[in-house]
């Protein structure tokens, strides 16, 4: 019997090594995919030419483009699941997903008003990013009471809930304004910011840290989370600062809804099917499903995008329309299953 | 145990409890009992730190509530509440093991002595075989049962319960309340309970604080507080009460139309 824990310890470690290695290979695969594939016995050379820093054979060139917009994919990707994972905690509500607050209308709001006036592009980021805070501020300062009192009564969540359902109808409302009073011109590149897009992203590296900070942080509360997940209020009693925990994932998983939105546009369904089939494979306690959510997201970001340069080649499908029209049916079908 | 001073409860305009001086020590079985909207379950959640006292405090072993770290304070007392929701698919064992929470500072994952208590005080709430089950699946005793034993799981001196045995079949509430009231007993354990059961509350317990709603209260020993005339006044209905043989048992008496 003493070995349950162990057990455990080893299935942890397991699934992530798996994870790690799947990632491993989509990274691989969307590097070798595209107009012209470049063959696995080419990557080890390609690898250390980019290593040293100076690309000059034609397979290196095209793994370093192609390496460059798998990794911001998976960035976005790994983001997008944590925050779903967060906020499906936050809400006890497995079919929360990270725009369902309204923080990814904020940004196309912030984003769109600078498209229709033609700013350049590192302030259509800045945008985005600002109305994502803007909304995220918003929705703390209405909300708060909800978030702060651990000890709010049964149905407590909704009121957060129902805020961020309101205000991101606001948001979206000003956005279909926007739309509909955009000249021709600008209306495409606004339309494809909404959907979501990894083609223009540029590398960088604040992702990166959003990311590296919020997992820290959801791993730190991971059995805080658990224990929230299933006593909800009562977690106090338990010695969980459950008003602290939720604030603090509200903020993280706001964070890095705006971080991946700033950079690649409101791609949908990853927060949502991502976490959903990780707790359908691995369980739902967190210490396990925060870095298989983390990698899974990631992986299947990068392999959507793949899909999404190559499928109807030379032209690129953006990003949102393949994690959509993967991501509908399969959450259906999860959903029947489990109902059914 | 725990105790109160001066503790007063309002729920909007209405005071529930005013002025409680209320003395629990260990070894004691408390029943909480009064109508719908007495305050019980106000004063229950007030106990356990989940809600703010309108005025006067409650100490744990002599310590103000608000002076306990929550984790210290998590090994102290233990709270079952009158209902749970269950979103995630979390099972049993897990749900239990949750409760070792308060045990584990900062390690990430529960030691094995953990898990044999989990599995112990499930076998002691007779559920151990359904331990990897899905707690959304369970039926609302089953799942009684094993919110039940993963308050015990928590290992505290001092056991605070809300309607323990709600959806309780006649067996399982007879055989919860007779280990609450053993553990009380033989392990110096101090139980606060709300029930609706008079019978069943008197059978166990050796105190009842009675609620009248309106601000007023009655503490004591249940020989001396669970009379019929009193319990009738607090509860709103004639009550008779039949000795048969070791045991009291009491009947709401029928009010002819």
């Amino acid at each position: 019997m003493h070995s349950f824990s162990s057990n455990l310890r080893r299935r942890a470690i397991l699934t992530i090594t798996v994870l790690v290695l799947l990632t491993v290979a989509s990274l691989l695969f969307a590097g070798m995919t595209g107009s012209v594939s470049v063959a696995l016995s080419e990557i080890p050379s390609a690898v250390i030419e980019l290593l040293r820093g100076q690309p000059s054979s034609m397979a290196a060139t095209l793994l370093n483009l192609r390496l460059e917009r798998a990794l911001t994919a998976f960035v976005t990707g790994a983001s997008l699941s944590l925050a779903g994972v967060m906020m499906q905690a936050l809400l006890r509500n497995p079919l929360a997903d990270p725009y369902v607050l309204g923080i990814s209308s904020g940004a196309s709001v912030g984003a769109l008003a600078a498209l229709l006036f033609m700013c350049a592009a590192w302030m259509v980021d800045a945008a985005a990013f600002a109305g994502a805070v803007a909304v995220s501020m918003m929705l703390y300062l209405l909300a708060r009471r909800d978030l702060r009192s651990g000890t709010a009564a049964e149905g407590g969540a909704s009121l957060l809930l129902l805020t961020g359902v309101i205000l991101s109808a606001a948001c979206m409302a000003i956005v279909t304004l926007m739309l509909s009073i955009a000249p021709e011109s600008r209306l495409r590149s606004m339309v494809f910011w909404m959907i979501g897009d990894l083609s223009g992203a540029p590398v960088r590296w604040l992702p990166w840290v959003v990311l590296a900070g919020g997992a820290a942080f959801a791993l730190r509360s991971a059995r805080s989370m658990n224990v929230m997940a299933l006593h909800a209020e009562s977690a106090a009693t338990l010695g969980v600062r459950v008003g602290a925990l939720r604030k603090g994932l509200f903020f993280v998983s706001g964070l890095l809804t705006a971080s991946s939105v700033t950079s690649a546009g409101s791609i949908g369904f990853v927060g949502l099917i991502v976490p959903h089939a990780c707790r359908f494979a691995v369980g739902p306690d967190h210490r396990v499903l925060i870095p298989s959510a983390a990698l899974a997201g990631g992986a299947y970001l990068m392999l959507a995008d793949t899909l999404a340069r190559t499928v109807i080649a030379p032209l690129q499908l953006p990003v949102g329309v393949i994690t959509a029209l993967i991501g509908a049916p399969v959450f259906l079908y999860q959903l029947h299953r489990l109902r059914g | 145990m725990i105790h109160t001073e001066q503790l007063s409860l309002h729920m909007g305009q209405r005071v529930l409890v005013r002025d409680l001086n209320w003395r629990v020590e260990g070894g004691q079985c408390w029943s909480i009992i009064g109508r719908n909207g007495a305050g019980k379950s106000t004063l229950l959640r007030t106990l356990a730190g989940l809600r703010q006292p309108d005025g006067g405090y409650v100490s744990i072993q002599g310590r103000a509530l608000s002076d306990w770290p929550l984790a210290e304070l998590a090994r102290q007392r233990a709270f079952l509440a009158q209902s749970r929701s269950d979103a995630f698919a979390y099972s049993v064992i897990e749900t239990v093991l949750s409760a070792r929470h308060p045990y584990h500072g900062n390690r990430y994952w529960e030691g094995s002595d953990d898990h044999a208590i989990a599995m112990n005080t499930l076998e002691s709430m007779e559920v151990a075989n359904l331990a990897q089950r899905d707690v959304r699946t369970l039926s609302g005793g089953e799942r009684q049962r094993v919110a039940i034993a993963a308050m015990l799981a928590q290992d505290t001196p001092l056991l605070l319960l809300d309607e323990p045995a709600n959806a309780l079949d006649l067996a399982h509430q007879v055989s919860v309340m007779s280990l609450l009231a053993r553990l009380c007993r033989e392990q110096n354990k101090t139980a606060v309970m709300v029930g609706h059961d008079l019978t069943l509350a008197h059978s166990v317990s050796t105190h009842a604080l009675l609620l009248m709603g309106d601000g007023r209260w009655l503490a004591g020993l249940t020989a001396g507080t669970m009379q019929a005339p009193v319990l009738s006044e607090y509860l709103g209905h004639p009550i008779e009460v039949i000795e048969h043989g070791a045991r009291r048992i009491f009947i709401p008496k029928e009010i002819s139309a």
